[in-house]
């Protein structure tokens, strides 16, 4: 038995801690404090650290300066539509490198790997030829297409079913004459589902941020959350009562799903560092 | 891999499936046919099944992904417009162009610049937090979800927070600074007060995950390396350094090579950082992928962006490298004590 048992944490660690959560806490709350002001209130007090009274006739402003409803569905059918996709395409990939044999595995393997380290965002010149050629400029196709797939997404179910699901169990499906179909439909997608959600969400919190390609591709009226904020910065950078109002309109979603699901976005994140 | 005898033995040769093997006794004549074709499918599921399961993502991989990073080298030969299309081949000519532009260096030193501000002190300040989020903490979750909550904001929503919190004139960290009797920091203006603006957001929103990365690599260190220590009386502060963080190597080089792929690309942050998106009034914060968004986007020239981006991806991969060398090098260093 080891003496060094996980030490008691010192006073210092929590006061440390503590320090961070505040520093991680105040930019949103912040957001809030201005977001919630009308101009004269701000010019008034600017370094209050008190929200004001005027948060939704804010909110009514902004969601009258840009197509924020629009910008609010259309950020949830591209998340949630690229997380469904490469949950799927994922677990497939994942299951026949986890568990099936066949020729060029390996190297199939390597190469995926390979390619998370790509950065494909410096393809945004020919996707774009691309997207101009399917006549898919301003379209939301153009921005699910690209987010579908995702090499970081495959290796994380390969590695999540070599542990998850025993060979013992795929074998004895065989033996009961079920196609690698049936095999995976019933046995490795239930044993996949833990690790089916992390991947899930990590999808969704990367779409439903990400900013370049969208912002490249979409037209002004047909906007994701993130090109609505650019476009409330460039109609109102001297109010930022309502920059700010965006800023806590768009987070919510997000704040919301990581109150439902932020430990498995902590487990998530600490089970990729063990295995990555 | 455990031995399976229940399979059949891998069939190298790409032959037609051969004819059904002898009939067992068990099975008689007029089943035949239909177990002879059922067996046809399962080796066919057996052999097919594997390509057909990781194809959708090759396939889809190598149009969005693969395809474009290639063809941009295509592009990048070309006298190309975003409205004209493809023009005359030019061979080097857009990259002779793009290197003669001031610019081009100016956005690559911001750009590096940015990425040593927010990486450096990224990678020891989550070193920090993960260690104390290592000892014996009451409510662990809570604090191990409260470092990540950065993450969940967007990298624009980030920017435009701090775009205000650094404010020129009215900003809340220059009135805290002033009431310290640090004269008003230009953060709009200046070149390198404005890079540290810009690696505070990014900082803002990575530490903390980065500091769960490396939480998880460090209670996976076998606790008698910390015995030693104990017996010798060695402050925590020595024990993260001598033992911990050298048995962190793989992870740090991780981490560190990660952010290089991303730093260098960054776009976001710099873009939202005012209004009119071109990296400042001198473009002092402008960097490689706001000016390739310029040469393709505003200048329509799609061939020197694409040269741009060519540059920026080999940029990036000799950063990945000499980055990984590096920390391979400083880490083992520390290892040897």
């Amino acid at each position: 038995m080891s003496l060094a048992r996980r030490a008691h944490a010192a006073p210092t660690a929590y006061v440390f801690l503590v320090v961070v959560l505040l520093a991680s806490a105040f930019p949103f709350w912040w957001s809030m404090v201005i977001g919630s002001k009308d101009s004269s209130a701000i010019v008034r007090d600017p370094y209050s650290l008190v929200p004001g009274g005027h948060f939704l006739q804010n909110a009514a402003t902004v969601a009258d300066t840009v197509p924020f409803w629009k910008a609010l569905g259309n950020s949830v059918i591209v998340s949630t539509t690229a997380s469904a996709a490469v949950v799927l395409i994922s677990t497939l990939a994942g299951f026949a490198f986890a568990k099936l044999r066949f020729r060029g595995r390996g190297a199939l393997l390597v190469f995926v790997i390979a390619t998370m380290a790509v950065p494909t965002q410096l393809g945004v010149v020919p996707l774009f030829i691309v997207m101009s050629k399917l006549g898919w400029i301003g379209s939301l196709w153009a921005v699910i297409l690209p987010s579908m797939v995702n090499a970081f997404g495959v290796f994380w179910m390969t590695q999540y079913l070599r542990e998850a699901l025993p060979d013992e169990l795929v074998e004895a499906s065989r033996v009961d004459g079920a196609s690698t179909l049936r095999t995976f439909w019933s046995v490795a997608l239930p044993a996949v589902r833990p690790g089916a959600a992390m991947l899930a969400l990590f999808t969704f919190i990367m779409t439903w941020t990400n900013f370049f390609w969208p912002f490249i591709i979409l037209d002004p009226g047909n906007p994701t959350l993130p090109v609505a904020l650019q476009q409330l910065q460039a109609a109102y950078f001297v109010d930022y009562s309502l920059v700010l109002n965006g800023v806590v309109l768009m987070a919510l979603p997000l704040i919301g799903l990581f109150v439902v699901a932020g430990r498995q976005l902590v487990a998530g994140i600490m089970q990729g560092a063990v295995k990555g | 891999m455990t031995v399976r005898p229940t399979q059949p033995a891998p069939v190298a040769a790409p032959t037609p499936p051969d004819p059904a093997p002898p009939e067992r006794a068990d099975r008689p004549g007029p089943g035949a046919p239909r177990t002879r074709w059922r067996r046809r499918l399962t080796r066919l599921d057996e052999k097919g099944a594997p390509y057909a399961y990781v194809s959708p993502f090759f396939l889809l991989f190598g149009v969005v992904g693969l395809f474009p990073l290639l063809y941009t080298a295509w592009v990048s030969l070309h006298d190309w417009n975003l409205i004209g299309g493809q023009g005359d081949f030019t061979g080097l000519e857009n990259y002779r162009d793009v290197l003669a532009q001031p610019y081009f260096w100016n956005a690559l030193r911001n750009t590096v610049s940015i990425f040593l501000l927010s990486s450096v002190p990224q990678v020891v300040l989550a070193l920090l937090i993960a260690a104390a989020l290592d000892s014996k903490l009451r409510a662990r979750t809570f604090w191990r979800m409260g470092v990540l909550v950065p993450y969940v904001l967007a990298p624009v929503a980030v920017a435009l927070v701090f775009s205000d919190l650094f404010g020129d004139r009215f900003g809340l960290f220059n009135h805290v600074l002033g009431t310290l009797g640090v004269p008003e920091i230009r953060w709009h203006q200046d070149t390198l007060p404005s890079h540290l603006a810009i690696a505070t957001m990014v900082n803002f929103r990575w530490t903390g995950y980065n500091a769960l990365i490396f939480l998880a690599a460090m209670q996976a260190i076998p606790r008698d390396y910390y015995d030693a220590a104990l017996v010798d009386g060695a402050s925590r502060l020595r024990t993260l350094w001598s033992i911990t963080i050298p048995q962190l190597r793989p992870t740090v080089i991780f981490v560190v090579v990660t952010s290089t792929i991303g730093g260098l690309q960054i776009f976001d942050e710099p873009r939202m950082f005012d209004q009119y998106g071109l990296g400042g009034p001198d473009k002092q914060w402008q960097t490689l992928t706001i000016y390739l968004y310029q040469l393709g986007w505003t200048q329509k020239n799609f061939g020197r962006a694409a040269a741009v981006a060519w540059m920026l991806f080999l940029i990036i991969v000799v950063f990945a490298l000499v980055n990984f060398l590096l920390t391979q090098r400083i880490s083992s260093k520390e290892g040897k004590r």
